[in-house]
């Protein structure tokens, strides 16, 4: 029976750990795309976001530094997207695929002269902390690998995660200026002739969901596990798209439904850990074979922000 | 004459021609800029791409052998396109081309032609499947494909590694299957190559000796031969036109008469079948058998950007691919040659993408060159 | 008229020699405007005289190029909507912005937020004054409702309370009245006097002849971009606006000979159709057409005339109900068989949408239907000699400007493109012409192309259904009027010798 109690746990526990990446990215994903803008670049945020806060953890011995400029380096793509999507009215999915390309050329290109030429990070010496142990010491307030600490002994950042969702929630439904990105996202001429700068609101949430899948990107390579590497993200980003579109576009969906992906990876290691005798690739699969699935049965019914992809122009005025 | 030339000048500046050219001359531009950044010459790091690709012909052999997937790929994710569907899946569809090619190679025993037409084809029609199957889904669900064929990307991969893994077809502990038949390769001259009187050739034909050298197959012909037929499916028969017009506005479409989510399956059919081409010409000309990969190749995210920066046509498919290859290729030396980062090539390649999804700002910065020349 | 409410001692509104030119077009030419406090001004101009473009350049939409702007006597420069609002103008546009799935409330005091710290959103007190104006006006609002769920009408008044919530003391109102019954426009002519009488001043934008006559105090007319003159309107007749508008003199009717009714040919019967949100938008409508006689829907916008439209092309399905061709059945048909196997035709309500696909040039769109026919392909292969040839004919038979086929559909004037797709929809000699708001959006000249090319077609034993928001329309061009409201026929009657109020109040759903 404490057996069991304790997988559970355990299977819970890596659900936390793996979701927390992809919530990250998914509530960039939401607020960029309740402004009107498609942002399939998030994938090249992480990405960029998981390099930039090894690689400055590693220096300078401070997890939340790196934490912190993980984020500044995704905003920085997602200014990038922005000039190119609200300024200069590209075709929002192409600006997005150039930001993957941009995301891990520079990703790779800054390891190689950080890293003598290699293309993932040393071993980051100090993780992203976490609470429980630090606060009460190891062991002290649950039991080493018993149900409670598996569950509750998690990283800072899934924490912080699940904190960012609610208050992702609450300035977009409770405050001025998430009644005006969504009114953006929705009816841009309309806010346009209130005298809301359509531009600036954009602007605003791109970089933000840059910053939020930097974080995403950091949270796997400052916590998850230790270091950057080439394959660390490998289509996380992706997943956190297709969490947003199952999630309906609100933050609370979107927490939902990577808490399922994340859950579909807890079990296929726990499996994988029991020694079940489906092949790992095989496990592999699930979680996108899953996403299929979902998709299909909730995409139908549901809508978009209104005005998502199309251009918002106001040269020749 | 004067007035003739000024009209020509617009016309080819503001044509998709000569953007994206101006794009590719900004992406190397910036590219540049990075690595002098970075302390690295940046005419040195070009110099050696430039030799790197054109100095002995056994480079450019190997440019032509590196660019035919990236041209075939360039054709499925441009097919896709034309229809307004984004086949981000090219790669997936490339791994299950590979799978089929590799697996018909090694199990079937057939005279060669034969042997090889029913590896790519086989190839081509499980491929086309996995792409219709997300142009299926969106037809009839509403799912968007760049997510669902992202996914099945994943389902390839993982597939394929299960697949290398099988007793019957893989070598068990090397982590690869076995080697495709001789009859299935596509390689030219492969057998001569090694007799006696194919290496003396070799030792005394200096040029010739050095491309002999290099796997060369017929693959870069098919790639050709795929660009006209695309070229032709697209701009002469009706089936094109069908996907033209549900490209560009699927609504007149419907409203004419046009079954738009059958031309969505079609569409993604076909543009899954090249893709999968591609798996299967590197395959039987290349590798000759599958691995167990860590991760994408990346061939087929490759194909999206030379189909984009080829402006989604057959033709520009080849140019793209080819810069595209030579640009992988020459750049890969950088990293030997001078330690520079290969990856400033995904750089340039990125930059190039997004000034060629922006014709604003390339106008823009046209006309402000121009009003400073006039001054 | 009524007791005037002018103050003629206060110009609230100046505009002075306007010039607004995009690139080279010159959109407003030297256009000068004064308006009294407490005044109805009506703006009076054709489809594309500029009304539109004067009017944003006074709510800071545009930029003047040339010209000065006074607002109470003193000079200002509006850059951007935010300034106007702050000189007191507010704008309800023709085209509402309204956020949809938002409250009657959160679009009220979008981008006028009320706050309480750290920019969370009072709704409390926002609904609470929001009652309040719409009370003082009789604006009849309900703060919680959404956008989505109320009438247009009521999207409408909405408009007008957000311009009343930022203390607009000069409302400026883009042909309001397009979109309303005959009784929602007595109401509004009724709000508007009631805003006058509060001191408000109105500057309305309508090609309505009879509402100027009925509401506005002065018009000024615009023509082609040009200031043509500013009238007194009590002093003057419709037909005298008329000739200003358009330069010439007027003919209100279409030359049409009498025709005899055919056989029937196409039968509705109890056919109910739901619109994108599963509501009921037909709901048992029957109908029968006949040939040789234009049968004309009239109806406000919103009763069903979409769906009804798209369920007889086969874009939309029918849930119940029968359509049937010369007695033969053929409900639930797709696009495809209702052009090619029943040869009913269409002209579509959003030529840009549905009509044409703009990057495809003349020719292709010609063929949109055809491509797959003799001679214009054989066995897949596109034939595109003869394809070409047979746009040059179109061009010149249907007075497609410019000639040249190869031009892109997007590069042609409205007119023009409604052109093209008459071309090829009448080419065929279809047995059933549907033609769904085929002048919107189009000049004079091309109006009056459009009811000639229908016409034609019931002159040579055709059957034409017109389906128009515009009663004027409707009234000179069918043979017959049938008016649907809320998805139902609730009336036919003959178009000689009708009566408009007799229409008008069938429109709103009264009876006979």
């Amino acid at each position: 029976m404490e057996a069991i109690i304790k997988d559970i746990g355990f299977i819970i526990g890596t659900t936390l750990m793996y979701s927390t990446p992809l919530i990250f990215t998914s509530l960039g994903g939401v607020i960029t795309e309740r402004s009107g803008v498609v942002n399939i670049g998030l994938e090249g945020m992480m990405f960029f976001g998981a390099f930039v806060g090894a690689t400055v953890a590693y220096y300078s011995h401070s997890p939340w530094l790196g934490f912190v400029c993980a984020g500044l380096g995704g905003a920085l793509l997602g200014l990038i997207h922005a000039i190119a999507c609200v300024s200069f009215a590209a075709e929002q999915i192409v600006s997005g695929i150039a930001i993957n390309f941009l995301g891990s050329g520079l990703g790779l290109f800054l390891s190689r002269l950080f890293f003598d030429g290699a293309t993932q990070t040393l071993t980051i010496p100090k993780k992203i902390p976490l609470p429980i142990s630090f606060l009460f010491g190891e062991g002290k307030l649950f039991k080493s690998s018993g149900f409670m600490d598996l569950v509750f002994n998690r990283f800072a950042t899934v924490y912080l995660a699940f904190f960012l969702v609610a208050v992702v929630w609450f300035v977009l439904y409770k405050t001025k200026i998430g009644m005006r990105v969504q009114a953006v996202g929705e009816h841009p001429e309309a806010a346009d002739t209130l005298g809301i700068s359509v531009y600036r609101i954009r602007y605003g949430a791109v970089m933000t969901s840059g910053f939020f899948a930097g974080l995403g990107g950091a949270a796997m390579s400052i916590a998850v596990v230790s270091r950057f590497s080439n394959t660390l993200i490998s289509g996380h980003g992706f997943i956190a798209l297709a969490a947003m579109i199952f999630g309906k576009w609100k933050p609370q969906g979107a927490m939902l439904a990577c808490l399922l992906f994340g859950g579909a990876k807890g079990v296929e290691i726990y499996l994988g850990a029991k020694g079940f005798p489906v092949p790992s690739s095989l496990l592999a699969m699930l979680p996108y074979i899953l996403t299929i699935i979902v998709l299909v049965g909730v995409v139908g019914k549901t809508t978009p922000p209104a005005a998502i992809g199309r251009i918002f122009d106001k040269s020749g005025k | 004459m004067n007035l003739n030339g000024e009209a020509l000048k617009s016309k080819f500046l503001n044509g998709s021609l000569g953007l994206t050219l101006i794009s590719i001359a900004l992406g190397f531009l910036l590219g540049a800029i990075i690595l002098l950044v970075a302390g690295f010459n940046p005419l040195e790091a070009y110099w050696v791409i430039l030799k790197g690709i054109f100095s002995r012909s056994k480079y450019v052999s190997y440019v032509i052998i590196y660019a035919t997937p990236l041209i075939i790929t360039g054709l499925s994710v441009a097919f896709a396109m034309r229809t307004g569907l984004f086949n981000i899946g090219a790669e997936g569809q490339y791994i299950i081309g590979a799978i089929m090619a590799a697996a018909a190679g090694y199990f079937f025993k057939l005279p060669l032609i034969l042997h090889v037409t029913v590896a790519v084809g086989l190839a081509i029609i499980a491929a086309a499947v996995w792409g219709g199957l997300a142009g299926y889904i969106k037809a009839r669900f509403g799912v968007h494909e760049v997510i669902s064929t992202i996914m099945l990307n994943w389902v390839a991969l993982y597939l394929s590694n299960f697949v290398v893994t099988l007793k019957a077809f893989g070598s068990q502990g090397t982590g690869k299957t076995y080697a495709i038949q001789s009859t299935a390769r596509i390689n030219l001259l492969s057998d001569w190559k090694i007799s006696e009187a194919g290496i003396e050739f070799i030792r005394s034909h200096k040029i010739l000796g050095d491309v002999l050298k290099t796997p060369i197959n017929i693959g870069f012909i098919f790639a050709i031969l795929l660009a006209v037929l695309v070229w032709y499916i697209l701009n002469k028969t009706t089936l094109g036109y069908e996907l033209r017009a549900v490209g560009f506005n699927p609504h007149a479409a419907e409203a004419g008469g046009i079954n738009v989510k059958k031309s969505m399956v079609i569409s993604m059919l076909f543009s899954g079948g090249l893709a999968g081409a591609a798996g299967a010409f590197q395959v039987l000309g290349v590798s000759h058998r599958i691995a167990k990969l860590a991760a994408m190749e990346g061939y087929g995210f490759d194909g999206i950007a030379v189909s984009l920066i080829g402006n989604n046509t057959g033709a520009g498919s080849v140019f793209a691919g080819l810069l595209f290859g030579a640009l992988k290729y020459g750049g890969s030396k950088i990293q030997d040659a001078m330690q520079a980062p290969t990856e400033v090539i995904n750089i340039m390649i990125g930059t190039i993408i997004l000034f060629v999804a922006m014709p604003k700002l390339i106008r823009l910065i046209l006309t402000i060159l121009e009003r400073r020349a006039k001054n | 008229m009524h007791v005037t409410t002018i103050d003629f001692s206060q110009k609230v509104v100046e505009m002075i020699d306007v010039v607004k030119k995009f690139g080279d077009f010159v959109a407003n030419d030297r256009i000068s405007l004064t308006v009294h406090k407490g005044e109805v001004h009506s703006l009076l101009g054709e489809n594309g005289a500029g009304k539109t473009t004067l009017v944003n350049c006074l709510y800071g939409l545009y930029r003047p190029t040339h010209g000065r702007i006074c607002i109470k006597g003193q000079e200002v420069e509006i850059n951007d909507p935010n300034a106007a609002i702050q000189h007191g103008i507010g704008m309800v546009h023709q085209h509402f912005m309204l956020v949809e799935p938002f409250t009657v409330t959160q679009n009220i005091i979008l981008g006028r937020e009320t706050t309480k710290m750290m920019g969370i959103l009072d709704m409390a007190a926002a609904e609470k004054k929001v009652a309040e104006i719409s009370d003082r006006y009789g604006l009849a609002i309900n703060p919680r409702d959404k956008i989505e769920d109320i009438s247009v009408g009521s999207q409408q008044r909405v408009e007008i309370l957000k311009a009343l919530y930022r203390g607009a003391e000069i409302l400026i109102l883009d042909e309001p009245t397009a979109v309303l019954t005959p009784q929602e426009i007595q109401e509004l002519i009724a709000i508007i006097r009631n805003l006058t009488q509060e001191g408000k001043s109105i500057i309305i934008i309508t090609h309505k002849l009879h509402e100027i006559k009925q509401v506005a105090d002065y018009c000024t007319i615009i023509r082609r971009g040009k200031f043509i003159d500013t009238v007194e309107v009590s002093k003057v007749t419709q037909q005298d606006l008329a000739s200003m508008m358009v330069g010439r003199e007027v003919s209100f009717s279409v030359e049409k000979k009498d025709q005899q009714k055919g056989e029937q040919i196409l039968a509705i019967q109890d056919l109910m159709v739901e619109d994108n949100r599963g509501i009921v938008a037909v709901n048992g409508l029957n109908l029968a057409l006949y040939k040789g006689e234009i049968l004309g829907i009239a109806g406000v916008d919103g009763n069903g005339q979409s769906e009804l439209v798209e369920a007889l092309t086969g874009l939309r399905k029918v849930a119940k109900g029968t359509i049937t061709l010369h007695g033969r059945e053929i409900t639930g048909s797709n696009p495809n068989e209702v052009i090619n196997k029943w040869n009913i035709r269409t002209i579509p309500e959003d030529r840009q949408k549905r009509g044409l696909v703009m990057e495809f040039d003349v020719a292709e769109n010609l063929i949109l239907e055809t491509y797959h026919d003799t001679p214009f392909s054989k066995h897949g292969v596109l034939n595109r000699e003869k394809i070409y040839a047979y746009a040059d004919h179109c061009t010149v038979d249907f007075d497609i400007r410019p000639t040249n086929p190869y031009l892109a559909a997007k590069s042609l004037s409205g007119g023009n493109q409604q052109k093209v797709i008459i071309a090829r929809e009448v080419s065929n000699d279809p047995e059933v012409l549907i033609a769904s708001q085929p002048t919107r959006g189009l000049d004079v000249g091309a109006i009056e192309y459009v009811h000639t090319a229908l016409v034609n077609q019931r002159d040579r034993g055709k059957a034409v259904l017109l389906i128009s928001f515009d009663l004027d329309e409707v009234m000179n061009v069918s043979d017959r009027i049938a008016v649907i409201f809320e998805g139902k026929i609730v009336g036919i009657v003959d178009a000689k010798g009708v009566d408009e109020n007799e229409v008008g109040l069938m429109m709103a759903g009264g009876t006979r």
